[in-house]
């Protein structure tokens, strides 16, 4: 009788219901990751990835259940062991969190996004390329407050930063080697904003343009080769990525991603790229992502102020994107609707939306979608840039 | 590390300006690629003409030539020269369509 009390006794000292009752905050985590779920799985807020992140942050938070170590990454971090070493000692999630530490499930992802993606209307319209590096000011708005307001140090607040890009695989990419504590909470913030966008853009929008202005219906497109839809990858790889290196892995696989499609020789490749290739790397990316969630360093007060710079960054992009598309506006004689320029914090193609929505709203015969798409799409290369010039800056 | 607003400031504007300098860098090349573009456009029609006596004719971008329907009415005929060009994969302004006959 008493070994079967003994027994019973181990039995429940060794579950996570025991060990829950150590620290109130994991039941926290537990209940924030079924939020996020409930976010993911029933409003819908890009469910893709932020499922994956919450049940990442649900695993991680389970007490015994030992399937990420933020010890072992430390450890990683002061040089004391190298991948090898996690593989001996981590569990599953330290195992799939090698591919974002070393930058590969990022930049697997981008590929995917490449072959995704039309760069037809931006070579059509080269100016819209403008416009998305206008809506970078986010990204440098919100390192300037991070610094200047919340005192954050230069990495964090650059890692922070970068959530004005409204690109969840380039904020990854560089909060994972300039700040690795805060990755989750600011994948969190850039994938939830980034589902918001339909909300959080029109308000700012409405309030800097005119009625005038949002009517303003621009010319047809130029149609677009397909020579130059295959050079232009291979011409703004080279001329990128020797201005800028840092930036090679990501902006290298986007365009290998969009050279597969446009070249029309490697479509198995371009197809294994966009749906198999992504949706495989999606699953290791968002769970091992959420398991960096763990309750000590997640429940702080800096995960509060992530996530109100997070939302000031994508304002801040989209002013910025909309300031100068009003001063084109002006310049071209009202050839270009200024409702594109908002399209430039990239979120493709949600942000492009945004600007065909708001603008037929004002207008209902204006069709403002593809002449967004090129501000959308160079905001994607506009944040890759964003984020090679801060790991440089701050990586050393 | 800690970094003062100054400096900051400083960094922000520099990484706006490297951000610009970038894609400005990229309008420019586009626009280069287009000038090519436009060269080559305004060469083919000069070699087409030089060789039209002895070449087939030479139709505007556009066009699909003169198509003879044998035994097809034209509603056959356009669904027919969609499908061809759906399965090549080209746009069907590329394709050019001599004859169609209905087999019997």
């Amino acid at each position: 009788m008493e070994n079967m009390l003994n027994t019973l006794s181990t039995l429940w000292e060794t579950s996570g219901f025991y060990m829950m009752a150590a620290d109130w905050r994991q039941l926290v985590m537990i209940v924030l990751a079924c939020v996020l779920l409930y976010l993911g799985l029933v409003k819908k807020f890009e469910p893709l990835l932020l499922v994956g992140i919450a049940f990442g942050m649900l695993l991680t938070n389970l007490p015994g259940s030992e399937m990420y170590h933020p010890e072992l990454w430390d450890a990683y971090i002061a040089g004391e062991i190298t991948f090898t070493g996690i593989i001996h000692e981590g569990g599953l999630l330290d195992i799939l969190y090698i591919g974002v530490k070393s930058g590969l499930y990022p930049s697997l992802i981008f590929m995917g996004v490449g072959a995704m993606t039309d760069f037809g209307p931006l070579i059509a319209n080269p100016k819209s390329l403008l416009l998305g590096a206008a809506a970078q000011l986010g990204i440098f708005a919100a390192f300037l407050m991070a610094i200047g307001i919340f005192g954050f140090e230069p990495n964090v607040a650059a890692s922070i930063g970068i959530i004005g890009g409204a690109d969840g695989p380039t904020a990854i990419w560089l909060t994972s080697q300039l700040a690795p504590d805060y990755l989750a909470p600011i994948a969190i913030a850039a994938y939830s904003y980034m589902a918001l966008i339909p909300l959080i853009q029109p308000p700012v929008m409405k309030l800097l343009t005119t009625k005038e202005e949002c009517e303003i219906k621009m010319e047809q497109l130029r149609p677009v080769s397909k020579t130059e839809k295959v050079l232009f990858p291979i011409i703004v790889t080279i001329f990128v990525c020797l201005l800028l290196p840092s930036v090679a892995p990501l902006l290298g696989c986007l365009m290998l991603g969009n050279l597969f499609k446009e070249s029309g020789l490697t479509d198995r490749l371009s197809d294994t790229a966009q749906n198999a290739m992504m949706n495989i790397v999606t699953i290791f990316l968002s769970t091992s992502v959420g398991a960096t969630a763990v309750y000590y360093r997640f429940l702080t007060p800096q995960t509060i102020f992530i996530i109100v710079l997070g939302l000031l960054a994508f304002e801040f992009a989209t002013v910025g994107g909309l300031l100068l598309g009003k001063l084109m506006c002006v310049l071209t004689k009202g050839k270009i609707n200024p409702l594109i320029g908002s399209a430039g914090v990239s979120a493709v193609p949600m942000a492009a939306r945004v600007s065909q929505m708001v603008g037929q709203k004002a207008n209902p015969s204006n069709f403002l979608l593809m002449h967004a798409m090129g501000p959308n799409v160079a905001g994607v290369i506009g944040s890759a840039v964003a984020a090679g010039f801060l790991l440089a800056v701050f990586g050393g | 590390m800690t970094m003062t607003i100054a400096d900051a400031l400083l960094y922000s504007l520099l990484g706006m300006a490297v951000v610009f300098f970038a894609l400005v860098l990229l309008i420019l090349i586009i626009c280069i690629m287009n000038v090519f573009k436009k060269k080559e456009v305004k060469a083919a029609p000069a070699v087409a003409a030089a060789a039209a006596p002895i070449a087939e004719p030479v139709y505007a971008p556009g066009t699909a030539g003169e198509l003879k329907l044998y035994d097809t009415d034209e509603r056959d005929a356009a669904m027919l020269m969609a499908i061809v060009a759906d399965t090549l994969g080209a746009p069907l302004n590329e394709l050019r369509f001599k004859s169609i006959r209905e087999l019997k």
